[in-house]
């Protein structure tokens, strides 16, 4: 594996993501939600949970986080990392918006 | 004589001899104490009628003594007399109805009279002053007819009652004598702002407007201005001063100037006698605001307890408005003069303006409009007689700037010295509430409220209250934090109010006007917002689905590995042959792994993936079936036992009754889940006797109970009343959740709300007030106009169709 190698994938275009919502891409066994903030940032997660592999992608989004549906932990759509005193990490995907299309990098 | 108890006659129930009589029990019990009130009522807050007026508060909310009060404390209180006559040769009272008491002491607590200007038609019908309770219903009933009010006045008491007449709903116009708002409190520079803050609500002001007749010919019509101008009125209110109520005194031979005058022990000429609140003067002074009255009490109740005091003393009150977003704050002396000093700042794009005043280097007064924050810090200074020679500079910029370092309010509280005054309404100093804390073990702010009234009044000093909790306790606090979450000081209970006072209509106007410290608020508050707002505005407001959990965004329940599990209703957990067909040949289809009775009398198919959730609700709404809100926060089961038409013991038909209340019930959104249960008999086959509202059928007719868990806490039901027809049941079981879903806590059950209100109070509006159930019923019928529409329909149709599929799919080859 090399880390610099990155393959852009467009996902479809950022009206199909709901702001304050998200949506989920499938990438072989591997489930990715992609989140639209309000001021239209657009993020990827893996959808799973640091904490017991809840699916992040139905949770309630609010200030750049998600709280996730299972047991409320808070995570940062940015990094990843759970906030507060949880403590933990999912992996995170370049996001890149190009006319109006989301492509994320796999 | 030392066992024999003196004779403590009070003339009025107002603020000031009440808090007296909390004093003076606290000192002595040597007193047997009678109080005459004119007004029919206890004592009540009458600082909070303006909140009553705009709907905030209701009259139970301001009652500061109830009637077990005063039984505790063996008085004798006659509502609704008014003493005629003082005899102090005699030393007794005559009231209008005759009643005469002795007394040994006599205290004269009278109050104010409104200001009436007299005009030609003073005296019409629909003209109106604002004292007590009986002038704010008359607004009340005034304001719900709508039309056109006239406010003469703007002081404080008159853009309040302007203010709460405008969110009433009337068309508001405040004449005001002097070219600007408020003139004894704010400059012109606030007035002004004030002013425009105002009419941005939709009142209309006119300064500089002299009244020169009110029109009308058997009720009022109109207000005619000196300039020759005519304003139609259907309400005029006259709120343009008050005098001290001296009228009494002065007829007994007491000595009288424009109050009763009073020693500093708050003594009248006659030393039998005592005078207190607004009606006495005291140095050659009167006051309007209840702080200095407050110290009159305690004063006078040492007085009458025999022990010494310094006695009362002069000190300068500020004055708030209660208008919600009107923030002003106003202290001290702010006239030009010789010798004095402005610091001003202003800040257009806030709309906020700040006025220090200085003279010989130490603060006499200031006016802030907007940022209030830091006037509490100013007064401090100003009653500590602090010099600010060293902080000239930067003192307009607020206690936040000194020093350099960043601001901490908490620190902020913790460095103030114990006799800063914290609560302006009730006198209370840092010392004695930090004591309270510590002597008491007290944790939360409704504690240190009750324990030493500060923060009970206007509640503006709330903030400051807190943060001294927070200083003294440390991260003790955080646990008990009253707050609906992290975003907000404020709890529930003052957000729902606020929605509805403010009329605030979406969760971002919420956050915005109740300045959530958030941008977006949280998975705490937003989903509570979302239910205040669905349930106080039904067929406005639109529901947020962002803001609901999924489950309920989703209408299914999520498993812990991702699937769902799906519930269809089961009325009344009767079921038919075919519908049981139907569930076992879609619980094939789909290859739904667990098929299971719930507790709730009806079937669960788990483990079903998200994106089949669509098909299984098309396939089970084609056979009839609909969510059964296995979810939600809102109706859930009515359970029942087979009753009246089949079992040896049943005294009515409770499968019945089961089905028709959830047939009325479902589709509601309530604060937390909602269980009911029929029962056809005392034994209870059905368990009625746990769950939120439970109907237990005898042979006169239902039972009705409620309150019930069986979860995480176990509480039996608590009994409401027994009916005796179907019809009674569904309304008043319709009312009970109506007041519930208007007045709970999001989250909080049935049992936690009636533990929080009382079980008494629910019970005297559900089930005695007819008119009252009857309305509850009414709202209720009324919001399930737009709640009872299956949402699994809804989203068979496509509604939030994105959920139910990726956005995309890759193989794993994509990424290579
Ligand atoms: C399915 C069911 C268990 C069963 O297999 O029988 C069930 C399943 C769940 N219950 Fe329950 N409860 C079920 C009947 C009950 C009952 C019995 C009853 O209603 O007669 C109770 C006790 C009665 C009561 O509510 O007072 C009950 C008390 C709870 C509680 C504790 C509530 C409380 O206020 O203390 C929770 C937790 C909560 O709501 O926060 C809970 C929460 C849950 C949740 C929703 C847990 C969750 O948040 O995911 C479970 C969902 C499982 C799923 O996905 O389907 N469930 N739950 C029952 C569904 C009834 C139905 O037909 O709708
Ligand atoms: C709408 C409104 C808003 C206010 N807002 C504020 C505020 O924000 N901050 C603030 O500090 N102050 C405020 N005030 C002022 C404050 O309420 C008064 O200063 C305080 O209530 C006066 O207390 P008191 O006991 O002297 O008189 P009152 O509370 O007026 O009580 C006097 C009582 O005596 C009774 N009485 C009179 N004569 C007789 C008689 N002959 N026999 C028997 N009973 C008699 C009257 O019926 C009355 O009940 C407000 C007042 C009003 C009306
Ligand atoms: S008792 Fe209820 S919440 Fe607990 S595991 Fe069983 S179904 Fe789930
Ligand atoms: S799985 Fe996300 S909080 Fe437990």
């Amino acid at each position: 594996m090399n880390a610099q190698v990155e393959n852009w994938v467009a996902i479809g275009p950022l009206s199909e993501i709901p702001r304050q919502g998200s949506r989920r891409v499938l990438w072989g066994k591997t489930k990715i939600a992609v989140f639209r903030m309000s001021d239209d940032r657009v993020y990827a997660l893996e959808d799973k949970c640091p904490h017991k592999n809840g699916p992040l992608s139905e949770g309630i989004v609010h200030d750049g986080c998600v709280t996730c549906p299972l047991h409320n932990w808070v995570i940062s759509l940015e990094t990843g990392s759970a906030q507060g005193a949880d403590e933990g990490r999912t992996r995170t995907f370049p996001v890149r918006i190009e006319d109006e299309t989301v492509l994320i990098a796999l | 004589m030392e066992t024999q108890k003196q004779k403590l006659v009070i003339i009025g129930n107002g603020m000031a001899p009440g808090r007296m009589l909390e004093h003076l029990f606290d000192l002595t019990d040597a007193y047997e104490v009678t109080i005459f009130n004119a007004e029919p009522r206890v004592n009540y807050d009458r600082i909070m009628l303006s909140p009553v007026l705009s709907g905030e508060k209701s009259y139970a909310d301001i009652i500061i003594h109830g009637e077990g009060w005063y039984e505790e404390h063996g008085i004798t209180l006659h509502m609704g007399e008014k003493v005629v006559g003082i005899d102090r040769v005699e030393r007794k009272v005559t009231s209008d109805k005759g009643t005469v008491e002795h007394y040994d002491k006599l205290v004269i607590a009278t109050g104010s009279q409104p200001f009436i200007i007299p005009v030609p038609g003073k005296d019409l019908p629909g003209v109106l002053a604002y004292r007590d309770l009986d002038d704010t219903e008359a607004m009340i009933s005034a304001a719900d007819k709508g039309g056109k009010a006239v406010v003469i006045g703007g002081g404080l008491l008159g853009l309040e009652a302007a203010a709460g007449l405008r969110l009433r709903g009337m068309d508001v116009t405040v004449l005001h004598l002097m070219p600007s708002l408020m003139e004894r409190q704010l400059d012109e520079a606030s007035g002004y702002l004030l002013q425009r803050a105002l009419e941005a609500r939709g009142i209309d002001v006119k300064c500089r407007a002299n009244t020169k007749a009110i029109l009308g010919t058997d009720k009022v019509e109109g207000v005619e201005l000196e300039d020759g101008s005519v304003l139609e009125a259907d309400l005029v209110v006259m709120a343009v001063g008050i005098r001290p109520n001296s009228g009494l005194a002065k007829e007994a031979g007491i000595e009288v100037n424009r109050g009763i005058v009073t020693d500093a022990t708050m003594r009248t000429s006659d030393h039998a006698i005592y005078a207190l609140g607004e009606c006495a003067e005291v140095d050659g002074r009167v006051y309007g605001l209840v702080a200095p009255l407050y110290e009159m009490a305690k004063v006078a109740a040492h007085a009458l307890a025999g022990e010494e005091t310094a006695g009362f003393k002069h000190s300068e009150t500020p004055t708030k408005l209660k208008v919600t977003g009107c923030d002003l704050y106003s202290v001290g002396d702010f006239a030009e003069g010789e010798g004095r000093e402005d610091i001003v700042l202003r800040d257009a794009q806030r709309g906020s303006y700040k006025r220090v005043i200085l003279k010989d280097n130490k603060i006499i007064g200031a006016v802030l409009y907007g940022d209030v924050a830091d006037g509490g810090w100013f007064n401090e200074m100003l009653r500590a007689g602090t010099d600010v020679s060293d902080m000239r500079e930067t003192l307009i910029f607020g206690q936040a700037h000194q020093g350099g370092g960043s601001f901490d309010p908490v620190a902020a509280a913790a460095a103030l010295p114990d006799d800063a005054e914290i609560c302006g309404c009730n006198g209370i100093c840092k010392g004695q509430i930090v004591q309270a804390i510590t002597d008491k073990g007290l944790t939360a702010l409704s504690e240190v409220r009750a324990h030493t009234k500060a923060s009970a009044s206007c509640g503006t000093c709330a903030n400051n209250v807190e943060n001294l909790l927070k200083a003294v306790l440390g991260d003790a606090f955080e646990k008990k934090a009253e707050g609906m979450c992290g975003c907000t000081p404020l709890g529930h209970g003052e957000v729902r109010r606020l929605i509805k006072a403010n009329h605030l209509k979406s969760i971002p106007e919420v956050m915005q006007e109740l300045e959530w410290s958030s941008p977006e608020g949280c998975a705490k508050c937003r989903p509570a917002l979302n239910y205040y707002l669905v349930s106080d505005w039904p067929g406005e407001y639109e529901d947020d689905y962002r803001s609901r959990f999924i489950n309920e965004r989703v209408h299914a329940n999520i498993q812990k590995d991702g699937t769902y599990s799906v519930v269809p209703r089961i009325w009344g957990g009767k079921t038919t042959a075919a519908e049981l067909r139907a569930i076992a040949d879609i619980a094939e289809k789909y290859n739904v792994p667990e098929v299971k009775f719930t507790g709730g009398q009806r079937i669960d198919l788990l483990g079903i993936k998200k994106e089949d959730l669509p098909g299984i609700w098309a396939d089970l709404n084609e056979h009839g079936m609909v969510s059964g809100g296995a979810y939600t926060k809102g109706l859930r089961t009515v359970k029942t036992c087979v009753g009246q038409e089949w079992c040896r013991f049943g005294t009515q038909d409770s499968m019945g009754l089961g089905v028709k209340l959830e047939k009325f019930l479902w589709g509601s959104w309530t604060p937390a889940k909602l269980k009911l249960a029929v029962t056809g008999c005392p034994r209870n086959c059905a368990e009625a006797t746990c769950k939120d509202i439970g109907i237990i059928c005898v042979d006169s007719g239902y039972q009705i109970v409620y309150g019930g868990a069986a979860g995480l806490h176990i509480q039996g039901t608590t009994e409401l009343g027994t009916v005796a027809t179907e019809e009674e049941v569904i309304e008043i079981t319709a009312a009970i959740t109506q007041l519930y879903r208007e007045e709970g806590f999001y989250l909080e059950r049935i049992y936690k709300w009636a533990d929080r209100v009382g079980y008494d109070r629910i019970k005297s509006i559900v089930l005695e007030d007819k008119e009252a159930r009857r309305e509850l019923h009414d709202r209720f019928v009324f919001s399930q106009k737009f709640a009872q529409v299956d949402p699994w329909a809804e989203r068979v149709a496509g509604k939030d169709a994105h959920e139910f599929k990726p956005m995309a799919e890759f193989k794993l080859e994509a990424a290579e």
